[in-house]
């Protein structure tokens, strides 16, 4: 919390404790503050206050009646009570109220045990209710996939009415009717749509709305929790999983205010389910002469890995590697690649131009802090569906946005974002980089390539750019899988230059700059440039690792399987015996998800979380640190010797601060290569990895049913 | 006045003329305030209720997601979100006009329409709302509101005379 001014600080007596506070704050911020319980069901720190349960009554001295604490701004010598006897008769008249149409089937309930109306009836309920008559009932609905709902639990607290109205933008949710045909719904059925609506399940005090996939699967109580780090965007959202004899049965919110506060996007939320997938591979498989697959023993399997890149030439071997995976394996891949002289390994699967590579630009990075998100003034987006790419920072630009920020769009289409754009240049692909260029101009820096004529739109953002204090330029993950994204990002720098602002690049995967920054790169420091993951996907090879990829649907080369198919040795480390992988694979060794493995994973902000993981790897399927570490051993390799990922991770840690080659900001001379196929593919958002493609719940929803749409000449959308 | 665009053509000129009157009584960005007038004259249009298309149309008209006005058209007595006759009937039941024999008048009224309270007539003239609860018209007792018109010291032939001239 910032620094109180004098003058705004005012004191109050709370239970004969004297607090300072700032004048004006909502008299249960206060208590809070200083750990003095109030009961509450309707107030959410995060949302606004609606003082419609009543549950925080509290006895205020001078005040005829008890007083809401969530409503109640503080004044100087104000004295307040919140134990008192005329307080708690005034708490325990609410929870009276609001159990007369509770149904109390705690025993089915879902939310037994973790739920803030049983645990407040435990201390403010009565024993036996003085209420005899009937108790209403109201009629579930549907609104969708992922969201279960038991309306007649509802206790109309509207937490998640005012979530959908002030957090997610779009107000979905209402209280309709009145009195005692008062009821939480979308009127006419429909589905929650939004990105982040997940999260009223956590908001909801009650049992009213709950996880659909997780419904009746366990019980709060009788599963362990473990700290995670979402795997599905840069952002590093934090969650915990819920874990039951072995298996994840959930993922809820871990609150961390400096990166997703409590939110948590649905992918973060419901692609556990993809953990469990029929085609989980359970034990490592060797491809025998005649075709027909055959289940060995780990040994044997790695011991044909060992042979097959053995016999293969060194030029012509590469590395794959998705662009999720934590940073000990990347760096273990890394380390196993050059020692083994192979300079071909990628993770930027969906990248399509590199020629940024020779510029030897910098790892992706948003630029500056995740929570300084919420502050900018100004912010240009290239190249961005940025509700789909990274929901969770989409909400924090909302907050700049709702708090006066202008916000502006270079993108192929116009996007929902639900907030308020200061002005979108929608342009087809093959006009993207002109369009930058024309804001480079009217900045007064250097055009990379032709800039189109500079219009009064264009100076109005620079000037607004230029006038605001906290500014920041962004390239999305449509930028980067545009085939100038080299030109784009060096144009994008130096606008930034030119205007002062921060460059952020929004890398997809949930840690591209841990990728980065442990070599999971061609052009590497210190060793000559390979083949990048276009190159390597677009014409057969002898022998490539595919580490935890799956590049007929991560990569946009259509000529993926065709050359996978070529390749004469493909050993794939996954989670998932795909059918694609099936027919192109000749050895598969399984690996851990990314709850089933200890590691970390490098944010865009350049926060480097570590996690022990939640559960085993499923049936012989081990972490993938310990696999490259396995082989490099059998490659008869030095330095593989680690016994934990933290001993990988540090490693890595102190080779870079040991500084390895500078990079630069990526605004040198950049070739603008003329491009015939100018295409910008837009994937939805759960079909960018593995995980996501296998969760059934998220597939079902109206994101999960979207085809990909792409954007530019001759595009079959 | 504003032209109507996607579901909002649903909303006939005069009726986008009513709206656009009553949203210019509150300051621009708070067309919200104008939902409870503009049901009003949608529900007057559409000859005594609402749909669900016609709400989506008023939400589209004044630039509000959709539930914020089913929040409204449901909370609020006067509105009705079912399909339902014409002229909204209701013989007030409370106490004053209940003495004055009120409850003789409703079944007069449900014997002479052939319905019973909350149903509507076949030709779509007249709906029995419901039994009113006191209108403050104790005065006049018994009475009845007949499309937001009070008729008092009613009695079965002055009920004739009153359905009997509705359209």
């Amino acid at each position: 919390m910032s620094a109180i001014a004098p003058d705004n600080t005012v004191t109050i007596t709370v239970d004969g404790v004297p607090m300072k506070a700032r004048k004006g704050d909502m008299l249960i911020r206060v208590t809070d503050a200083n750990n003095v319980y109030v009961p509450r069901f309707c107030y959410h720190e995060k949302l606004p206050v609606a003082a419609n349960c009543r549950m925080c009554l509290v006895e205020v001295e001078k005040a005829p009646k008890p007083l809401p604490a969530c409503a109640t701004p503080v004044a100087e010598g104000m004295v307040v009570h919140t134990r008192s006897v005329k307080a708690i008769a005034a708490q325990k008249s609410v929870m009276e109220f609001l159990l007369i149409n509770h149904p109390l089937d705690c025993p089915i309930c879902d939310q037994g045990g973790e739920c803030e109306l049983q645990d407040l009836a435990v201390g403010y309920g009565r024993d036996v209710s003085r209420y005899n008559e009937r108790k209403r009932v109201v009629k579930d609905k549907n609104i969708g996939p992922l969201v279960s709902t038991d309306m007649t639990r509802c206790i109309h607290c509207t937490r998640c009415v005012r979530f959908g109205q002030d957090v997610a933008g779009i107000q979905e949710l209402g209280t309709t009717n009145r009195g005692e045909h008062n009821e939480i719904g979308t009127y006419v059925e429909r589905s929650v749509d939004h990105e982040l609506s997940g999260n009223i399940i956590d908001l909801c005090p009650v049992g009213a709305l709950n996880s659909k996939p997780f419904r009746y699967s366990a019980r709060a109580w009788e599963m362990t929790q473990a700290p995670l780090v979402s795997p599905h965007d840069g952002l590093g959202t934090n969650v915990y999983g819920h874990v039951l004899r072995g298996r994840l049965m959930r993922v809820v919110s871990r609150r961390n205010d400096a990166i997703n506060e409590c939110w948590i996007a649905d992918r973060d939320r419901f692609s556990y389910e993809g953990i469990y997938s029929a085609d989980r591979l359970l034990a490592p498989r060797v491809r025998e002469a005649d075709g027909s697959w055959k289940e060995v023993e780990w040994g044997t399997a790695l011991e044909a890995t060992v042979q097959g890149f053995k016999a293969a030439a060194v030029v012509l071997s590469g590395v794959v590697a998705g662009a999720s995976s934590t940073v000990e394996e990347y760096a273990l891949l890394a380390k196993l690649a050059g020692a083994l002289g192979i300079t071909n390994i990628d993770h930027r699967l969906r990248q399509v131009d590199f020629s940024g590579d020779a510029q030897g630009v910098q790892p992706p990075s948003l630029g500056g802090a995740i929570a300084d998100v919420d502050s900018l003034q100004a912010l240009l987006v290239v190249g961005a569906h940025l509700r789909r790419e990274i929901p969770v920072l989409a909400h924090r630009v909302r907050k700049a946005a709702m708090a006066g920020a202008s916000v502006w769009f270079l993108n192929p289409a116009e996007f929902e974002h639900l907030f308020p754009v200061a002005g979108t240049i929608v342009a087809p692909p093959a006009q993207q980089l002109a369009e930058l260029n024309a804001l480079v101009v009217a900045a007064g820096g250097k055009p990379v390539g032709d800039a189109a004529a500079v219009t009064d739109h264009h100076r109005a953002m620079v000037e607004k750019l230029r006038g605001s204090e906290r500014k920041a330029i962004w390239l999305g993950a449509l930028a980067q899988r545009h085939p100038q994204f080299g030109a784009l990002r060096a144009a994008a720098a130096a606008l930034a230059e030119a205007t002062g602002a921060q460059l952020g690049v929004l890398a997809e995967g949930g840690n591209a700059q841990g990728a980065w920054l442990a070599g999971c790169v061609p052009h590497a420091p210190g060793r000559a440039a390979g083949l990048n993951a276009a190159q390597m996907l677009s014409a057969p090879l002898d022998a490539l690792l595919l580490w935890d990829a799956e590049p007929w649907a991560d990569s946009l080369q259509t000529s993926a399987l065709y050359a996978l198919r070529g390749t004469k040795f493909v050993v794939a480390a996954t989670p998932f015996a795909s059918p694609e992988l099936l027919e192109v694979a000749h050895v598969l060794l399984p690996i851990g998800t990314f709850a089933e493995t200890s590691g970390t994973y490098v944010n865009l902000e350049g926060l480097w979380q570590s996690f022990a993981g939640a559960v085993q790897p499923v049936g012989q399927a081990r972490p993938g640190w310990k696999v490259l570490r396995v082989l490099g051993n059998l490659f008869g390799l030095e330095g593989f010797e680690h016994l934990s990922s933290e001993q990988v991770r540090d490693e890595l840690k102190a080779l870079l601060a040991r500084g390895s080659a500078p990079h630069t900001n990526g605004a040198g001379n950049v070739m603008v290569a003329p491009v015939s196929n100018m295409r910008v593919v837009d994937v939805p958002s759960y079909q960018i990895d593995a995980i996501l493609r296998r969760a059934t719940a998220l597939q079902k929803t109206k994101e999960g049913r979207s085809a990909a749409v792409t954007y530019g000449a001759g595009a079959r959308s | 006045m504003s032209a109507a665009t996607g579901k909002a053509v649903l909303l006939n000129e005069h009726t986008r003329h009513e709206i656009d009157e009553y949203v210019a009584r509150f300051p621009a960005d708070r067309k919200r305030s104008a939902v409870l007038g503009a049901l009003r004259f949608t529900q007057e249009q559409n000859e005594g209720f609402l749909t669900p298309e016609l709400m989506d149309a008023v939400a589209e008209y004044l630039g509000l997601p959709p539930i914020q006005v089913y929040e409204v058209a449901s909370f609020y007595s006067m509105f009705e979100t079912h399909p339902c006759g014409r002229h909204h009937v209701s013989v007030c039941t409370n106490i004053a006009c209940m003495l004055n024999g009120a409850d003789d008048l409703v079944a007069y009224v449900e014997k002479k329409l052939g319905i019973k309270t909350g149903e509507s007539t076949a030709d779509g003239r007249i709906f029995l709302k419901r039994e009113e609860e006191c209108l403050a018209a104790c005065t006049g007792a018994p009475m009845m509101m007949v499309d937001h018109l009070y008729h008092e010291h009613l009695t079965p032939a002055r009920v004739d005379e009153v359905l009997d001239k509705l359209k």
